[in-house]
């Protein structure tokens, strides 16, 4: 998900001054800000975006593949095929339960960093930065650890005496696949919930504090209400994000085991390997569809969580 | 501050550093040193026979490093000049004329930033665009996915500025471009630098789009550890896995040593206000 912390500031986005443009302003913009400044951004994003989003639906409805050279429109086959067989339905769940395990495990750990290393000390600066590393990492660096890491005899595994099979196991291995990937990325929620706290105003603390909130009380009830735009942003770009998810999965399980690791990005990058191109953007398309039709309920949730407060 | 806390609060700390932070780091350093036998299991124990040196000119011959960071610097600069360039001045002109065109055309230009790109039909226009396998197709596929970001930035940046500035040079008779070039873009620094770091971040380390744009047939530093890794996990080399991955992280632990303020500010950037 490429989208950070900025984010949170769109909730009171800073609006252009509220001038009504009269007719002779709006003459004068014209040639102070013309418009074919917009020409070179919206060309790219037109033919590298929005086409293919286009070609997507199309394609879907063919028998596109890398084993002939026509391509001729089927209707809803390949959409049927997949249903008929339970892919369909199997993948739409398993990257639906990875994103949520993700977006949770993401912000619990992020946020638990966040308030563990608030104070600015030296000591929680360093700690800061090391948490960071694997935020600026490859993931599939990350995934390559992990898999040595969780070995049925690897370190963990040693460590703890026991010989657990961390990624053989086809209940449990997606919630470890999705602890990696928010081992990945805590960093990055943690910064965003260290400046969310930061911009809590002490006074408020000390006014709770005066009339008799204990510690406790007085973070639940005011700190972390207050930290509301930082959850939007993290949950949401933890959701999204993991929902486009990849790399991680593939470094670690590569689907796996039986394919009960295998989210759709892992399903369309094997079928696009195997030369069907048009299973392959079917599941691009329901991808596409599953992000369109979550990303806005899931905003604006979160959005009226924040208005409320 | 309760005592309690202050006095627990650095051990958990540093427990925590160590523990989660420290272990797999110190799994990768050891494994990245040891021979093959050794590294059979990886495990956190100290090599008997340090041969980093060794492996890591392994894999430089063998994952063609040189090629491959190159192939990275190829993909990585123009994109992000692209981005930068195209980006804030899309920005700049949408932030300034509140039209209801506009409006739409925001909407549609930030849009990418929650809808996942369509990668296989991207292929596809590639190849009859002529580009495919290519640097340039790579470039335009990033630009085109990283542009929402940028233009999500950089408008809502522009917006806190005030046009006076502007104003100012216009009546000094500068024309739109000179206005853009010698006044906007100076001002835009700190999140033209927040883009960048992020904008790095990801076109550095994917390898997801990589694999349909490229795959095969242009190196860059992910995908030569995914063909390392490939062949590695089984031929069970998971020193040769490691010591890659050790040397591909290495400019990244400079950058961050160096730049480290900078990074944290860029990434939270905007998030305080």
């Amino acid at each position: 998900m490429p989208v950070t912390s900025a984010a949170v500031r769109e909730r009171s986005p800073v609006r252009p001054l509220p001038v009504p443009d009269p007719p002779r302003r709006g003459a004068v913009r014209r040639q102070t800000h013309p418009m074919w400044f917009l020409a070179p951004a919206f060309a790219i994003l037109l033919v590298f975006f929005f086409l293919p989003t286009v070609f997507n639906f199309v394609y879907a409805f063919t028998d596109w593949s890398g084993f002939k050279s026509t391509i001729n429109p089927v209707g809803f086959d390949n959409f049927a095929q997949l249903a008929a067989d339970g892919t369909l339905l199997r993948a739409v769940r398993i990257t639906l339960v990875y994103a949520v395990l993700v977006a949770v495990f993401q912000n619990l750990l992020g946020f638990g960093l966040a308030v563990l290393l608030e104070r600015d000390t030296a000591l929680n600066r360093v700690a800061r930065i090391f948490f960071l590393v694997p935020v600026l990492m490859s993931a599939l660096a990350v995934g390559y650890i992990f898999q040595a890491l969780l070995k049925p005899q690897g370190s963990l595994n040693q460590l703890l005496g026991i010989d657990y099979a961390w990624l053989g196991d086809t209940t449990w291995t997606i919630v470890v696949v999705a602890v990696i990937h928010a081992w990945k990325w805590m960093g990055l929620s943690m910064l965003i919930y260290l400046a969310g706290l930061k911009t809590i105003p002490e006074d408020l603390l000390e006014a709770a504090r005066i009339d008799g909130a204990s510690r406790f009380k007085a973070f639940w009830s005011i700190r972390f209400p207050l930290l509301a735009p930082a959850v939007t942003f993290n949950v949401a770009t933890a959701l999204l994000g993991s929902m486009n998810g990849f790399d991680i999965v593939q470094a670690t399980t590569g689907g796996g085991p039986a394919r009960t690791t295998e989210i759709l990005n892992i399903f369309i990058y094997r079928t696009f390997g195997q030369g069907l191109f048009a299973q392959a953007t079917a599941m691009s398309l329901v991808l596409f569809l599953l992000v369109a039709l979550l990303a806005f309920p899931v905003i604006r949730t979160l959005r009226r969580r924040e208005a409320v407060l | 501050m309760t005592k309690f806390w202050t006095r627990v609060q650095p051990v958990a700390a540093i427990a925590l550093v160590l523990g989660v932070i420290g272990i797999p780091l110190w799994l990768v350093v050891v494994t990245a040193a040891k021979s093959q036998g050794e590294a059979l299991n990886p495990d956190l124990s100290l090599p008997q026979h340090w041969q980093l040196l060794e492996n890591l000119r392994q894999v430089w011959t063998e994952g063609e490093v040189p090629t491959a960071f190159f192939g990275s610097l190829l993909i990585v600069v123009p994109t992000v000049a692209l981005l930068l360039t195209f980006g804030s001045m899309a920005a700049w002109v949408l932030a300034r004329r509140a039209t209801r065109l506009n409006a739409v055309l925001y909407a549609l230009g930030i849009s990418g930033i929650v809808l996942p790109p369509a990668v296989v039909t991207v292929v596809l226009l590639l190849r009859q665009l002529g580009l495919a396998g290519s640097a340039i197709g790579m470039i335009g596929v990033y630009t085109g996915i990283y542009l929402s970001t940028v233009i999500f930035f950089v408008t809502g940046f522009v917006r806190t500025i005030p046009p006076a500035l502007e104003e100012a040079a216009q009546i000094d008779g500068a024309g739109p471009f000179m206005v853009f070039w010698r006044i906007v873009l100076p001002l835009l620094r700190p999140v033209l630098a927040t883009a960048t770091i992020l904008i790095c971040l990801y076109v550095w380390n994917d390898v997801f789009y990589a694999f349909f744009v490229v795959g095969g047939r242009l190196d860059t530093l992910p995908l030569n550890l995914f063909r390392v890794a490939s062949a590695g996990l089984y031929l069970n080399n998971w020193h040769l896995i490691f010591a890659y991955v050790v040397l591909m992280s290495l400019p990244l632990v400079v950058v961050l040593a160096v730049a480290q303020r900078k990074i944290i500010s860029g990434i939270t950037g905007g998030a305080v206000k």
